[in-house]
């Protein structure tokens, strides 16, 4: 009985120190620990007094947004105008003017997994038939054909291929990547050595050559008239490459997890895909969620390098922009949009990972 | 393919002759045990023994290379559509529990019955609060494996394996694992399960228990049964050297330990 009163009587809190003492105390621990720290924080603190500022003029407050040539650009600060003027070009690309609205509601449909994963209530079933279903609306919608008027893929380019490549890759690649995890742990040794071959194969060559494979090659295996959509052979090569990183990101998963899983699944009568639906693969992409989207970030930034054969993503017109003849001074910001443009949706997904490995551990504890 | 049912129909598990390696070191020698329904078999000796693989050779955890394994009349061969049927209505217990972390108590309890006996949700959740409850755990139901101590998380275990409705019993020394005053918490359950008339196999080291409970006593050594008798004769009157020698030194143990 004591003890409890003694517990009780300690305060529930730290005592608070006035504010001024304790941005001393949080400055004195955190900036200034010891000489050197002290020096690297000066160093750090003159750095960015130097080059935020200035930055800040060239990239905000001496910058242009509003204009129509390069004639109403103010010379000291840096001038938007070839983005502004070119948004549609950066956004739909060739697209024909009046069907630019199934571009936008393409990338709204998009974004709006993105939104939704988000949500913790949600049916799982339904996120999963909305993601099932998202690749293949876009590319309907993109495409054209049933009921739609069709547009030649020719026309694509812009943000519209690399968010197209990028969600349809990253949907496509995940269930590969299990497959092939899973295929290279079978007891079946065909299918075992395939997995093997496969994955190993495609992780050693550069993504790059396989994308002039796709581009050169495989139209040569395949009867002369035929026409296998340039942008789905690349993204074909991006789904499968990724796959096979995503596949031995898992299998390190599926090796970690305790052998007594698998016996416990196995001596309640779960059959192969049940054991790994219900019990292992549920386990294993929890832990792994952080490497996996690692490479979902990968792939996205991969996408670009569709440009070498020929596809027009969003690096293709920046660069096309740069060398424009009215725009030609302008490279510097054209190329520091596209960095805030991937830095921007990368910068998301990580954010993404983050929220998810949070609500594991709350869920956890 | 199913082999015909043998004369002796009673038999729950039949094991003959059965033979098995691990690599070259032979880890089963000769081994032949039958056990009937309602019958309880404790399986001891030192360790490496082979005693748990023997049982885990019964729900074809491990497979054998040699001799006949049946249970419930059918014979386990490697065909995998009759193992997983039979293993349904085998129940195991492990020594570590191996709950699955990812599912709350309930969930681990009912997603065996949905998933692989195709029983009905709600159906599912008032067979296992009911099993919970006999094991007393209902009141944790809804808590994750994680917040839970040994004893509590080897009960649960129990209670999962009794919602499948399983014949035989088999329990891979289900108090290895456990701080010693967890241990009796979980002899309780398996002692009421064995009143109720299940049929058991286990595996232990709690010589108490086997007393108690035990038609029988398996003592292995070595890969082989040395010695097949019923409590109070192997405890008594025990015939192998080495019999006498496990149970000195399991008795001295126990004497240090108190």
């Amino acid at each position: 009985m004591t003890a409890m009163n003694q517990a009780l009587a300690v305060p529930l809190a730290p005592p608070r120190l006035p504010r001024l003492q304790r941005a001393l105390a949080w400055s004195r621990s955190q900036l200034f620990p010891s000489v050197g720290h002290g020096l690297l924080t000066l160093s750090v603190l003159a750095l960015l007094c130097w080059c935020v500022p200035a930055a800040l003029n060239w990239l905000v407050l001496d910058a242009t947004f509003v204009g129509s040539s390069a004639k109403d650009c103010n010379p000291g600060g840096a001038c938007w105008l070839p983005i502004t003027q070119r948004w549609n070009l950066f956004v739909y690309g060739f697209y024909p003017q009046a069907e630019q609205w199934r571009v936008s509601l393409a990338l709204v449909l998009a974004g709006a997994a993105f939104v939704l994963l988000f949500f913790k209530r949600l049916d799982r079933r339904l996120l999963l038939g909305y993601l099932a279903l998202l690749p293949i609306v876009m590319w309907w919608l993109l495409k054209g054909g049933a009921g739609l008027p069709e547009v030649s893929s020719t026309k694509f380019a812009g943000m519209l291929v690399t968010v197209f490549l990028g969600t349809a890759g990253m949907i496509f690649a995940l269930p590969l990547g299990i497959l092939l995890a899973l295929g290279r742990r079978s007891k079946l040794p065909v299918v075992r050595m395939l997995c093997v071959l496969y994955i190993e194969l495609v992780r050693s060559v550069p993504v790059i050559s396989l994308l002039f494979m796709a581009s050169l090659m495989i139209q040569l295996f395949l009867p002369p008239d035929s026409a296998f959509d340039i942008l789905l052979r690349v993204q074909l090569v991006l789904i499968l490459f990724t796959a096979a990183y995503m596949a031995e990101t898992l299998r390190g998963g599926l090796q970690n997890l305790p052998k007594g899983q698998y016996e416990a699944a196995m001596a309640l009568g779960f059959g192969y895909w049940k054991t790994m639906g219900q019990i292992i693969l549920p386990q294993v992409l929890k832990q792994s969620i952080a490497p996996l989207l690692t490479q979902f970030i990968g792939l996205f930034k991969e996408t670009t390098l569709v440009m070498i054969v020929g596809v027009l993503d969003i690096v293709g017109i920046a660069m096309s922009t740069a060398v424009a003849p009215e725009w030609v001074e302008y490279g510097h910001e054209i190329y520091v949009f596209l960095a805030i443009y991937f830095f921007v949706i990368c910068f998301a997904l990580s954010r993404y990972a983050r929220h998810l490995e949070q609500r594991m551990e709350q869920s956890r504890s | 393919m199913i082999s015909k049912p043998k004369a002796d129909a009673a038999a729950m598990v039949r094991i003959e002759q059965l033979n098995k390696w691990f690599g070259n070191a032979h880890v089963l020698k000769n081994i032949s045990l039958n056990v009937h329904a309602g019958e309880k078999v404790v399986i001891c000796g030192p360790s490496g023994s082979g005693k748990s693989t023997l049982i885990r050779c019964i729900n074809q955890l491990e497979q054998h290379q040699q001799g006949l394994v049946e249970v419930l009349g059918e014979e386990l061969n490697g065909n995998l559509r009759g193992l997983e049927r039979i293993r349904r209505q085998v129940g195991m217990c492990f020594q570590h529990f191996n709950l699955f972390p990812h599912l709350t108590v309930l969930k681990n309890c009912t997603l065996p019955q949905t998933s692989n006996l195709g029983v009905p949700e709600a159906e599912a959740i008032e067979r296992a609060l009911g099993l919970l409850d006999k094991v007393k755990m209902r009141d944790h139901a809804n808590k994750f494996p994680s917040q839970l101590s040994g004893g509590q998380q080897q009960r649960i275990a129990i209670a999962r394996a009794l919602c499948m409705q399983p014949k035989v019993m088999l329990f891979d020394e289900p108090t290895s694992a456990l701080d010693p005053e967890m241990i009796a918490e979980v002899l309780d359950v398996m002692t009421g399960l064995a009143l109720e008339g299940m049929t058991m196999i286990c595996v232990t080291h709690e010589m108490g228990f086997a007393r108690k409970v035990a038609d029988r006593i398996v003592f292995m050594d070595q890969g082989e049964i040395v010695e097949e008798a019923p409590p109070e004769r192997f405890f008594s009157a025990p015939e192998s050297p080495r019999t006498q020698r496990f149970l000195s030194q399991i008795i001295n143990h126990g004497v240090h330990a108190q």
